[in-house]
């Protein structure tokens, strides 16, 4: 179970990203969020995102459309 | 964790050009970057308070032309006008942005405005061009607040130091 949840469905570029760093921001060191989205772009996105900022990608899975994400914060 | 530095400059004001600046500064902002944003020519219609942002397919010949509504088969649709009928019919270019604002609600793709304050939420720094603001005669007052002023040495200062630099 994650500590957070964000529902970024139906959004687009840049803004799952935006939103999840906001979120991240309202969480501690090693606390997780999980991430729900549409948008086929946030799949390459987060794995940047998790790369660029240190933020560990636990998980990452597809279905019915949709991408989840777990986010580790750093 | 990154300390890597962004430094673009802006030099169109339209709507869609208005996203590759406000869209990367937003997103290197969200990865830690520092970002500036220079603002030059028609790129400060950006900065404006009230952002009255237009498209135009003239001389755009790349812009797709589809209706923001009605079944999937018609949104699909590229209707190919030649430019000449564009030019000549008044009111196209207001046709066309009324268009796109729609398709991009739709799409879930975030206003100009919101990618805006985005930036300035996350200290993306704004500068203006104050040889542009002179040159146009455009009145400070007509831009949003918590922007500097400045010129090519102030950009390059910035920009010398940084990792990404592109001029849009």
């Amino acid at each position: 179970m994650a500590d957070k949840e964000l529902d970024a469905r139906g959004l687009n570029c840049p803004l799952p990203i935006l939103r999840a760093k906001k979120a991240l921001g309202e969480l501690s060191s090693g606390q997780t969020l999980k991430i729900i989205a549409t948008d086929p772009g946030s799949v390459k996105d987060f794995q940047a995102f998790a790369k660029q900022t240190g933020n560990t990608l636990m998980e990452s899975g597809e279905g019915n459309g949709e991408f989840t994400f777990l986010l580790k914060k750093a | 964790m990154s300390n890597k530095r962004m430094a673009l400059i802006a030099s169109k004001g339209t709507l869609d050009w208005g996203y590759p600046p406000l869209i990367l500064a937003s997103t290197a902002a969200a990865l830690d970057y520092e970002v500036q944003i220079f603002y030059t020519f028609y790129g400060l219609n950006l900065l404006r308070k009230d952002l009255n942002l237009k498209v135009s397919p003239l001389g755009n010949p790349g812009m797709p032309m589809k209706m923001p509504f009605g079944p999937d088969w018609f949104k699909g649709i590229n209707w190919n006008i030649p430019n000449l009928i564009q030019a000549g019919i008044p009111g196209f270019e207001s046709l066309a942005t009324v268009l796109m604002k729609q398709t991009i609600r739709n799409k879930g793709v975030a206003s100009i405005a919101e990618l805006r304050s985005l930036c300035l939420e996350a200290e993306v720094k704004m500068i203006a061009c104050q040889m542009t603001v002179d040159l146009f005669g455009m009145k400070t007052s007509d831009f949003i607040d918590g922007i500097d002023y400045a010129g090519a040495a102030a950009f390059l200062e910035f920009a010398g130091d940084s990792d990404i630099c592109l001029f849009i």
